[in-house]
């Protein structure tokens, strides 16, 4: 029996393995509602975060041989990520529970001595109402820092606020 | 049975919050994580093939066969979960600075010699028992910004998969008997000494090729599932 190695931080030079291509999601031809999943990490006196990298996954759609459910971006001088995927639909949750269409989002940067998580779900998806996190947050200024806004067509924005004025709510998980 | 990640055991990964890591002020939260049972979004993870992810186990030759300058090093270790299973199959990235200390990127301004035949990146998969293995260069020292005469310890960056979103791990390997250890504020921010000392390597001399290169062993753990033994 051993113990978790101890993360540490991604640090600024990442970008030696990075590879651009891994930001599209649909790169393989995966068939489906192709949208963007965009925003900015933004620090505690809201300068950008210009170093990060945000990793993505989803189980939905499942993933295969064309969608490989998992993708990793950038941030730019602005701060900006973009990534290209498949927009998911609800999965199942725990017991009998159902799950709103989201995506599952791993922040990464220098500064950041473990990754965090968080989630990004939709707008004016009917199960948002029900879903078993999104319920499990009381403040719904904070619960609103995990649903993407719909900024033009198929373009959806959820922005990062590591810490201070609405922080975006990290799961422990 | 309960096949939930475990939560990570006290004082074995650092906190958000370090103030002598200067990097951390504006960036780390300041409300606590919100608790939530894990998902199948959780649960399950990527699985990353050969065939899109090409192997890169020599890290020591340019792209067109030109070898790198430094001290060869080979790197070798297991990756087990916190029962002591193999984790097989998974994607080990790394990435690191040259034998002058620098790094092959835009943002190192470090006054170092760069290396033309060194770029510093490296992919390998772990077999079926867990283990992998790659050859490169003994990264250099270099200074960073953190405070006055601040400089890193030599390290290697690794990025873990595991088999689940909640196995991720990005973390450092140092080398045994570093004198920059003792003052750098990203390895001393674990609280724990042991796990602190599991971030670094283990001089190997079985690894070691005659002739040829050192070897060094970096055994690593990711999250096990289901409630801990001590738990019953």
């Amino acid at each position: 029996m051993g113990f978790t190695t101890a993360s540490q931080t991604i640090g600024p030079y990442w970008h030696i393995i990075e590879d651009k291509a891994l930001a599209d999601l649909t790169r393989f031809g995966a068939e489906g509602e192709r949208i963007e999943l965009t925003g900015r990490v933004l620090d505690g006196d809201g300068n950008p975060c210009s170093d990060a990298c945000i990793e993505i996954w989803q189980t939905d759609p499942p993933s295969s041989e064309t969608f490989p459910g998992w993708g990793r971006a950038n941030t730019d001088a602005s701060g900006t990520f973009r990534l290209t995927t498949l927009k998911p639909g609800p999965v199942a949750g725990r017991g009998n529970t159902q799950q709103a269409p989201h995506i599952a989002i791993c922040i990464l940067s220098r500064g950041l001595m473990h990754h965090l998580v968080t989630r990004a779900y939709f707008q004016n998806e009917a199960l948002n109402e029900t879903d078993p996190l999104l319920v499990s947050i009381e403040d719904p200024a904070q619960r609103a820092t995990l649903i993407a806004t719909l900024e033009a067509a198929g373009v959806w924005r959820l922005d990062i606020r590591l810490q201070g004025e609405n922080e975006t709510v990290f799961l422990d998980v | 049975m309960n096949e939930d990640f475990r939560p990570y055991a006290a004082g074995t990964q650092p906190p958000l919050d370090v103030p002598d890591y200067r990097g951390t002020a504006k960036r780390h939260p300041l409300r606590a994580k919100h608790p939530m049972p894990q998902t199948i979004t959780e649960t399950t993870g990527p699985r990353f093939s050969e065939r899109h992810f090409p192997v890169m186990a020599d890290m020591t030759k340019s792209t067109s066969g030109k070898e790198a300058l430094g001290e060869r090093i080979i790197v070798a270790g297991r990756i087990l979960d916190e029962d002591g299973r193999p984790v097989p199959h998974t994607m080990v990235e790394i990435w690191q600075a040259g034998a002058s200390g620098r790094y092959d990127h835009p943002a190192d301004q470090h006054d170092a010699p760069s290396d033309p035949n060194f770029h510093g990146d490296g992919r390998v998969f772990t077999d079926a028992e867990g283990r992998y293995s790659f050859l490169t260069i003994r990264p250099g020292a270099y200074p960073w910004p953190n405070h006055r005469n601040a400089w890193r310890p030599n390290h290697i960056h690794f990025s873990f998969f595991g088999p689940a979103f909640a196995t991720r791990l990005i973390t450092q390997m140092y080398f045994p008997g570093d004198p920059l250890l003792a003052f750098d504020p990203i390895f001393n921010s674990t609280p724990d000494l042991a796990a602190r000392q599991r971030l670094i390597a283990g001089f190997d001399l079985e690894l070691t090729k005659p002739d040829f290169a050192l070897g060094y062993r970096f055994d690593v753990v990711l999250r096990g599932r289901g409630a801990t033994p001590m738990e019953g």
